[in-house]
């Protein structure tokens, strides 16, 4: 099957079977035809934990060809410990390239966030999906859930926004905030944060999503109606933050937190990591970038 | 060339990589509805199947698919022969127990509500019908929008079902429940998903 290796033991292009990959085919295809809805398959066991992203490899694996640039992040950095050990795992089993930067990617896995960088035609984005149900919390009856979807019955998430409002004084998920594809189903957008929401909305990429543990695949196709649920007088609104980027000086991108002693002194950098490095690059600065510009911060991640 | 020949040659050369390549043609092409992606002819089935709808065919079906044949296809013994030794895939007795339907002469195709539509619960329990047409240009032009297209988009081929708009809206109007369509024309292949909407142009 394999043509690229003379081992006598060896794995197939991509590491699954080619029935699977069918199955796992099959559907995607259905998922994208019926967005939002979630397709359930047949999940493998995969050489990682669940929780671990076996959702997305599973769909990456199915997708994947020996001319795709894969690109993988976790929490939007290319460097952490998911991230590294997915893309080693495709440059072993599938021999692909492997990028850090967004634009150069025809595949980006990714899991929760959204590059910052705005996606282009003819991109893949999979997500890694820990709980595909929106409803779940709600209801844990899996017959019950699809029962509602299957009626548009959404009622019941309008009132857990409304408690959020008489409990908080406004709507306190930010993240797996809940959206609306296509004016039909309801799905979870995975847990990135509600500020990467608007970004889904008409994306002229693909966007997939798979749950291994909960066996479910679900898609957005490209230049679809992705609405998060809100209400007249409480609008849904992304978070803000009230300081740039520490290292890039970036406004209007995700931040996350780091903390940098125990005398509660901290700092907000991008947590789109490629974005921060290539903000560094063409000179941006931030209040706590190191002063030396140095050309050799330019660091590969570890494999 | 006596049948058992004829069912055995014309598989993928390479079964992993064309099989990948075929399918992400169809991705894009189901992501994009109205877009034509070419694909060359990676499959050699017997003279009735196209080489592109024989390809779709062996990147998508297998035993766990149960295939539908139109009339003119059901005919040919090779054609039977080539599916079952190639995706070893059943074939279903009716249209509504098609997973996959490959149909050679769509203009006398069954009604799009003879095939599965799914279920209200389980939308995805529905055939995806694989229409074999000439080419993309040459028939009534359909202009599309929905999801998957920016704006709008459009596709020609000749020779669809009979009032194939309307039966459209309807499939439209089955939504989520519905079918989906691959059109198969030698070497390229576009897909109407159910959720893409015909608009017919007034004049």
């Amino acid at each position: 099957m394999n043509a690229q290796s003379t081992d006598i033991a060896t794995y197939n292009f991509a590491y699954l079977d080619e029935q699977t990959k069918r199955m796992i085919r099959r559907a995607i295809l259905k998922g994208i035809a019926i967005p939002g809805y979630q397709v359930p398959f047949a999940s493998r066991e995969m050489p990682m934990p669940y929780g671990w992203g076996t959702g997305g490899v599973q769909v990456t694996a199915s997708i994947i060809g020996p001319d795709d640039v894969l690109k993988v992040i976790d929490q939007g950095a290319d460097d952490t410990t998911n991230a590294v050990s997915i893309r080693a795992f495709f440059k072993k089993v599938a021999k692909v390239a492997v990028t850090t930067e967004t634009a150069k990617a025809s595949i980006i896995q990714t899991r929760h966030r959204i590059p910052e960088q705005p996606l282009s035609a003819g991109q893949v984005l999979v997500f890694q999906v820990p709980i595909p149900e929106p409803l779940r919390f709600l209801e844990p009856r899996e017959t019950e859930t699809r029962k509602m979807h299957a009626l548009e019955e959404y009622g019941l998430m309008h009132v857990k926004l409304y408690e959020d409002i008489a409990r908080h004084g406004r709507i306190a998920t930010t993240y797996a905030y809940p959206v609306k594809v296509e004016g039909r189903y309801v799905m979870d957008p995975s847990p990135t944060p509600k500020f990467d929401n608007p970004k889904m909305h008409r994306s002229p990429a693909l966007q997939l999503f798979g749950a291994g543990r909960e066996k479910r695949i679900y898609a957005v196709p490209p230049f679809t109606d992705v609405v998060s649920l809100d209400f007249e007088d409480h609008p849904f609104e992304v978070q803000t933050f009230d300081q740039p980027c520490a290292l890039c000086g970036a406004e209007n991108v995700y931040l996350d937190e780091v903390i940098l002693d125990d005398h509660g002194g901290h700092m907000f950098v991008c947590s789109d990591t490629d974005h921060c490095e290539k903000r560094r690059a063409d000179g941006h600065h931030g209040h706590l970038a190191p002063e030396t510009h140095s050309a050799s911060e330019k660091m590969e991640p570890a494999e | 060339m006596d049948i058992a020949t004829q069912s055995i040659d014309g598989g993928f050369a390479e079964p992993v990589f064309n099989a990948q390549a075929v399918f992400r043609a169809i991705m894009d092409a189901m992501a994009r509805p109205g877009t034509i992606q070419n694909l060359p002819p990676l499959a050699r089935p017997p003279a009735s199947l196209s080489a592109t709808a024989g390809a779709v065919a062996l990147s998508l079906c297998d035993n766990d698919t149960p295939v539908w044949l139109d009339p003119p296809l059901q005919a040919e013994t090779s054609v039977k022969a080539w599916l079952g030794f190639h995706t070893g895939a059943p074939l279903a007795n009716t249209p509504a127990d098609a997973h996959f339907a490959l149909i050679a002469n769509p203009k006398e195709m069954a009604a799009l509500d003879g095939f599965a539509q799914g279920t209200q619960e389980y939308p995805d329990r529905s055939t995806t019908l694989i229409l074999l047409v000439d080419d993309l240009a040459s028939g009534p032009s359909l202009l599309l929008e929905g999801p998957g297209i920016e704006n709008t988009s459009m596709i020609a081929p000749p020779g669809m079902p009979r009032h194939f708009v309307e039966q459209w809206k309807q499939n439209n109007q089955r939504f989520p429940r519905g079918v989906d369509i691959i059109l198969a024309a030698p070497g390229s292949l576009s897909c109407l998903p159910r959720t893409t909407r015909i608009k017919t142009m007034e004049a």
